[in-house]
């Protein structure tokens, strides 16, 4: 049975096979690129995708890697992003960048095989319970047990993953599903039961909005839920902040709905955020929480988290309130519809405090700020880690780049040290902290924007995760640069094992570390090395310059540590900070009792 | 209006409550995979399961229903409320104990049917029987050496009858778990 994808008859109800409904249905959705990686289960798909061209697939090297780098494209495109694996081993290795992409809340959806209907529960030759083992690892899965539901499953699949709050969905279609002949539909003749609620409730906002009128000091703390909602609730925020003059800082997720350069911005929170956000956030007497879930990273201390503060939380996932922290006035919503609410309302009104009201909260502030707390001190001979992100930073930041990290100390120096002004350039793995994210999250977003400049920056360590990937990106002509902050460690489990372990150093050592040089040439990519701070601009110029993928070996100084630093379980005024760490700190930073944190 | 009289739906709850146990009841898609979520949700989250029924209740509807049993504190007892409404093919939940107290009621009716198996000769014969009609037990099967009784009631009036049974001599139990609605004309 084949079906001709180019033909531009109407399709509802044409008979086809399950694999061309799949194909049809995908480019109905509007999907121009796939990641995936064949096998006996999915073979028939993969003869439908051979036959048109429409739709465009992105083999990959490793199905993990297909998963992050759906997200990737996700995250820089604001679309549901697709893989597509076979049974058994393909659908499990998928399972990580599912459970990374349920916990970022990013809408990707796994299109996976299986064996044939008749052979399920038969310990069939690379069969494995993909749904149950994808359950707590999705939004929704799905298991096709009639090729006549696949086309509306598939629609219903897009449409839960990205409604609400977005996240992964997954499909697995046994092969005989996809041989069978059944009846497609289009998305338009799809009805959808999933309708989360997206309206605030008006009395809440109201109150929300006469409790930021009458604020001496309040402060914004914005999230990941600000960028998922979309640029109009970008705009809305970055007009709020501008009306009441609000201090603001973000999550680690939410980098860029409020331009860094802007001048009420305060930096990142949380444990490795800025002193002046953290201490804003402890003093503050009116939060306004955008889109964020109180992760233990933002935080700390539960009990003296914010302790005179009056909170305010805008989410659309109802479990997210008052789940970690307990908020005075819980507004369930969509960011974008209940900050137009807000403003509305506060357009309307006078009695906004005048911004000298404000004035005494602003000068503690910036009397925060000049801690300067993530200084540093640039060496003349050896490159420190906070030094090349600031110059990667300031010689591509014209071309509007999109950053991806790995995860580690170099994800959080460049949190700190680059910055972000736009939403949707800031890919990172934060909630799992999944190693081996970073580079094939690039090469999705470099798919999806094959004419902009993308950054991973990643740890020596990390990028071994999925090394492999650089095949990918030869194949498919993606021009990613992986700037690797080379510290011959596992950098953040060793700050951890100095904090935490008397400095016993067990197994952070990276050993037999590859020439980085020699395996980009090997891949037939391009291979830097940089060793010396005089050097660093010129390498950095030619790594941008050139129009293949980069491995970029940055030498950095091995044993810096990540600061500011609040040590797990404590408040966000008993932060650690640079320069006041001396051996003696770094031992007693943490007592017994909190080791057991993470 | 400070914030402490703002009581906004059900998000505003004091802490320092005692541990409570409610009801919920969950009306759900009729689809094999969605009692295998409900249950993957409260043990992979640590909340406890005291009681779980499950039956298709609307068959043209294609719905079935779940009643479940927790304990909690009411912060935790709301999460998983929200977190069952989180997943895609749960319609409805509803806290049938905090529902009651809204309509002014006590608590919501909970029924639980038992079916006990009894091994009794002799004069011990005369003291099940005594027992079964105390509790309006039905029986249901009987030889000169057994009884098997049918006994509804809540649930503390059927651990009261099995209590009472067990020196007779108990030889098996089962128990429906907890079918529950509220008083009163109003439907979930
Ligand atoms: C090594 C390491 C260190 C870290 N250190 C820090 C740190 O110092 N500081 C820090 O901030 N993070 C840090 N993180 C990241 C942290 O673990 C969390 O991932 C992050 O803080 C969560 O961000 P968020 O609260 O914005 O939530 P997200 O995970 O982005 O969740 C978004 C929230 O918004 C809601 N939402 C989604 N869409 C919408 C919508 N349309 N409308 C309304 N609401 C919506 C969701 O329901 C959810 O509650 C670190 C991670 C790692 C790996
Ligand atoms: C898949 C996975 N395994 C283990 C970890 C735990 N972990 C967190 S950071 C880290 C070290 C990362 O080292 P590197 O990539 O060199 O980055 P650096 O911290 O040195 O910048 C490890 C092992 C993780 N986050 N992910």
């Amino acid at each position: 049975m084949k079906y001709d994808h180019t033909a531009a008859q109407p399709v509802y109800g044409r008979e086809m096979s399950g694999a061309a409904i799949v194909v049809q249905a995908l480019i109905d959705q509007g999907v121009k690129h796939i990641f995936g990686y064949p096998g006996g289960a999915v073979l028939p798909i993969f003869d439908e995708i051979y036959q048109q061209e429409k739709l465009q697939h992105i083999l990959v090297r490793h199905e993990q890697a297909a998963g992050h780098a759906a997200e990737g494209y996700a995250r820089a495109t604001g679309k549901v992003g697709v893989l597509l694996v076979t049974s058994g081993p393909g659908a499990t290795n998928a399972v990580t960048p599912l459970q990374d992409a349920l916990i970022d809340s990013v809408p990707i959806l796994c299109i996976s095989g299986q064996v044939p209907t008749t052979l399920i529960g038969s310990d069939a030759f690379q069969e494995a319970d993909t749904v149950g083992i994808t359950r707590p690892c999705t939004k929704h899965n799905w298991l096709v047990k009639n090729v006549n539901d696949l086309s509306r499953i598939i629609h219903e699949a897009f449409h839960v993953a990205r409604t609400g709050r977005p996240g992964p969905v997954l499909i697995d279609i046994p092969k005989d599903i996809q041989l069978a002949s059944g009846f497609y539909v289009e998305p338009k003749f799809v009805s959808m039961g999933y309708r989360p609620q997206l309206v605030g409730e008006t009395r809440a906002i109201d109150y929300a909005v006469d409790l930021l009128c009458a604020a001496k000091k309040p402060v914004i703390y914005s999230g990941g839920g600000v960028i998922n909602s979309g640029a109009h609730a970008v705009r809305l925020l970055r007009e709020l902040v501008h009306i009441g003059d609000f201090p603001i800082t973000s999550t680690l997720m939410g980098l860029g709905a409020y331009p860094a350069n802007g001048k009420n911005w305060l930096g990142m929170l949380g444990m490795h955020g800025t002193y002046e956000a953290n201490m804003t956030m402890h003093d503050c007497d009116i939060m306004l929480a955008v889109g964020a879930r109180f992760d233990d990273r933002i935080t700390g201390c539960l009990d003296a988290f914010s302790p005179d503060a009056k909170i305010i939380h805008i989410d659309i996932d109802p479990s997210s309130i008052n789940k970690n922290v307990r908020v005075n006035v819980p507004i369930v919503g969509d960011v974008a519809y209940v900050l137009e609410a807000m403003m509305y309302r506060l357009r309307g009104i006078s009695s906004m405090q005048e911004p000298s009201a404000r004035e005494s909260w602003w000068q503690q502030i910036n009397k925060w700020r000049e801690r300067k707390s993530l200084a540093y001190h640039q060496k003349t001979n050896v490159i420190m880690p906070q030094y090349a992100i600031e110059r990667l930073y300031t010689l591509t930041k014209k071309y509007n780049p999109y950053l991806t990290t790995e995860v580690g100390q170099h994800q959080m120096w460049t949190a700190q040290f680059f910055g972000f002004d736009e939403p949707c350039h800031w890919m990172t793995s934060g909630g799992l902290g999944t190693m081996g994210y970073g580079f094939p999250a690039a090469i999705g977003v470099q798919i999806a924007r094959p004419d902009d400049l993308v950054i991973c920056v990643a740890g020596d360590a990390s990028i071994q995760m999925n090394i492999q990937e650089l095949s990918t990106a030869i194949q498919h002509r993606a021009r990613v640069k992986v700037f690797i902050m080379n510290n011959q460690y596992m950098g953040m489990v060793r700050q951890w094992q100095q904090l935490l372990y008397g400095n016993r150093l067990s197994h952070s050592y990276v050993e037999a570390m590859p020439d980085f040089v020699k395996l980009a040439e090997a891949y037939g990519a391009i291979g830097i090395q940089c060793t010396k701070p005089g050097e660093l601009d010129d390498c950095i110029r030619e790594m941008v310059a050139c129009d293949k993928p980069v491995l970029f070996d940055c030498r950095v100084v091995n044993l810096e540590n990540c600061f500011p630093m609040i040590p797990s379980g404590r408040a966000h005024n008993e932060m650690l900070l640079a320069d006041e760490v001396t051996d003696d700190v770094m031992e007693n930073a943490i007592d017994a009792n909190d080791r057991s944190l993470v | 209006m400070p914030a402490s009289d703002f009581i906004l739906n059900d998000f505003t709850i004091s802490d320092n409550t005692p541990v409570e146990t409610h009801t919920l009841a969950v009306l759900v898609d009729n689809d094999p995979g969605v009692l295998a979520r409900v249950i993957g949700l409260f043990s992979g989250r640590g909340y406890n399961i005291e009681s779980l029924t499950v039956s298709a209740t609307e068959q043209e509807k294609l719905l079935s229903r779940i009643t479940i049993v927790t304990c909690g504190v009411p912060h935790v007892i709301n999460q998983i409320r929200y977190q069952l409404e989180r997943i895609v093919p749960v319609h409805c939940v509803v806290d049938l104990h905090v529902r009651a107290r809204e309509l002014g009621q006590d608590k919501p009716i909970q029924r639980e049917l038992a079916l006990v198996k009894v091994l009794a000769k002799g004069i011990n014969r005369v003291d099940a029987l005594r027992l079964a009609e105390a509790f309006n037990a039905k029986m249901v099967d009987a030889t000169v050496e057994h009884f098997i009784f049918e006994v509804t009631g809540n649930s503390s009036k059927l651990d009261q009858f099995v209590s009472l049974m067990r020196p007779i001599g108990i030889v098996e139990i089962c128990r429906t778990g907890v079918a529950a609605v509220n008083r009163g004309s109003k439907g979930m």
